[in-house]
């Protein structure tokens, strides 16, 4: 039971036949078209962005650095040093060591608070499972993207450094951009 | 125009020698000094062909770039492989670069003119067999990229080189052809006299199935893309200089961009009129050299959109190209002048 189609049916595509003559007017006239089409490309000018100088802003879900947060109020870290960004993380490479909030010596806002807070970020896959497990919010990704260094001793972030503004803003899009 | 008399009356001999030797020192500083120019002019123009700025970085817009690149290049280890041919190896650049500057001898950049009473043909030399010594030049400089090729040792050396001696022989075939029937409307061989023969019209208008053969094939004679199969980086790694590296592979570059200036300078001699300018135009002599730079401008920047566009042709297209639709085309053109000129004579 085959199915033999009319000639209606088919769709033909050819090349158009090879000739003397008129086929090396069509490749005249195709080198021409095609000489015209890269102009048109000088014409309309330069698409590159200049990286260092000019930067493209990003999105505001980009998953940069990581920060660490403080209480607006109080100044108080939100970690808690509880370590689930620590067990959440799939590259490993969060540390944390907890130590009691005493009296005298408070640092966050509940019972502990993080002593040693360290991010490998060369080993940071920059996949944000940390910002999700955090209970507190106290992590979030940043929009900092450029990390680069000569040490990979300089890539491990302190708690300081995560705490610290970033000293350079990366742009940021507006809204509905 | 000149003085002497018997065989050597076509050379212009009258000049003293220190004016050779200057002109010699001129034109080859001139020359060598563009290519730098040519190369970054290169570079850039590419780069807004395709969207993008080129190399911007070194120098004001990036027109230093050539200097970080020779520099970057000559302070390269000088290395050859074991299985190469020394001397043969070393001398291959050498005579690329020499066939190339040597041809520019002859490309005349302005007429005869008083300089300080001393008549100075703004030329090397003017001889009676200009494309003739063209071609002598272009023949010798094969030797540069066989031996190159043929002496590295290397496959893809070697395959370069093949492919350059039957690349070349077919194409500049086609290319004498194409100025065959410039030389015998202009009857004669010298260049100036090819340019004073071009006062009322430029050869560009009579010869136009002559001139676009000339220009293709000059494409060929220069490997430069779309004929550049002698390097075709994606499949032969650098063809004949493959093996090459540091100021020896700077010898071959320099040869490939004087190469595209001699085919430029020689398409403005021949078929654009060299100094003269259209609307009965005179400008003093001094200009003259200029004019012919900045025509021959417009062919490297020809050779460079056409190498933005075009893409590489297959090595059977090529043969079929030059041999099956260049070289009968060529040949008609030449048996149709013939006929023109003794109709009309």
């Amino acid at each position: 039971m085959s199915w033999t189609p009319g000639d209606d049916a088919i769709h033909v595509v050819r090349p158009p036949a090879p000739g003397a003559a008129g086929g090396t007017y069509r490749v005249f006239a195709e080198t021409l078209r095609g000489l015209k089409t890269t102009f048109a490309r000088v014409a309309e000018g330069v698409h590159t962005i200049q990286y260092p100088e000019q930067k493209v802003p990003v999105y505001p879900r980009f998953r940069g650095r990581h920060r660490l947060h403080k209480f607006e109020d109080t100044g108080l870290e939100k970690c808690v040093g509880c370590s689930l960004c620590a067990a959440a993380c799939p590259a490993d490479c969060i540390r944390v060591v907890a130590a009691e909030n005493t009296p005298e010596h408070r640092v966050s806002a509940g019972e502990r608070y993080a002593a040693v807070y360290e991010i490998n970020l060369s080993r940071c896959i920059f996949c944000g499972y940390c910002e999700v497990a955090c209970p507190f919010d106290a992590i979030t990704m940043g929009n900092d993207y450029e990390m680069s260094d000569y040490q990979r001793s300089d890539l491990i972030f302190t708690k300081e450094m995560l705490l610290a503004e970033p000293v350079e803003r990366t742009p940021l899009r507006a809204e509905g951009e | 125009m000149n003085t002497l008399s018997g065989p050597l009356a076509e050379v212009s001999y009258y000049e003293p020698w220190w004016i050779q030797i200057i002109k010699a020192i001129v034109i080859f500083a001139v020359i060598l000094q563009v290519q730098p120019i040519i190369i970054v002019g290169e570079r850039k123009g590419l780069g807004r062909f395709q969207g993008r700025y080129g190399p911007n970085r070194v120098g004001p817009f990036g027109l230093a770039t050539p200097l970080a690149d020779i520099i970057k290049l000559a302070t390269k280890e000088q290395f050859r492989p074991d299985s190469s041919i020394g001397w043969m190896f070393a001398l291959a650049p050498v005579i690329s670069c020499v066939t190339a500057i040597g041809a520019i001898a002859i490309i005349p950049f302005g007429d005869t003119q008083d300089i300080f009473g001393t008549p100075v043909g703004l030329y090397g030399i003017d001889v009676s067999i200009g494309p003739l010594f063209v071609f002598a030049m272009g023949a010798v400089a094969f030797y540069g990229i066989m031996l190159g090729g043929f002496s590295s040792g290397s496959k893809y050396s070697f395959l370069g080189s093949m492919r350059a001696a039957a690349q070349l022989i077919s194409y500049e075939v086609s290319q004498g052809l194409a100025l065959v029937g410039v030389v015998m409307t202009a009857q004669t061989l010298s260049l100036t006299e090819i340019v004073h023969a071009q006062q009322g019209m430029w050869y560009i208008v009579p010869q136009f199935a002559g001139f676009l053969i000339f220009l293709t094939a000059s494409f060929a004679e220069t490997n430069r893309a779309p004929f550049d199969l002698v390097e075709a980086d994606a499949e032969l790694v650098g063809g004949y200089f493959t093996e090459y590296g540091g100021t020896r592979f700077t010898a071959y570059l320099f040869a490939e961009y004087i190469n595209m200036c001699v085919v430029s300078l020689i398409c403005v001699t021949v078929f654009l009129g060299g100094w003269l300018l259209p609307f009965g135009i005179h400008p003093p002599g001094w200009v003259d050299p200029f004019i012919v730079l900045g025509k021959a401008g417009l062919f490297i920047f020809f050779f460079i959109w056409v190498r933005a566009t075009l893409p590489r042709l297959r090595y059977d297209q090529l043969m079929s190209f030059g041999w099956k639709i260049l070289l009968p085309l060529a040949t008609l053109n030449t048996l149709v002048t013939a006929i023109i000129i003794v109709a009309t004579d």
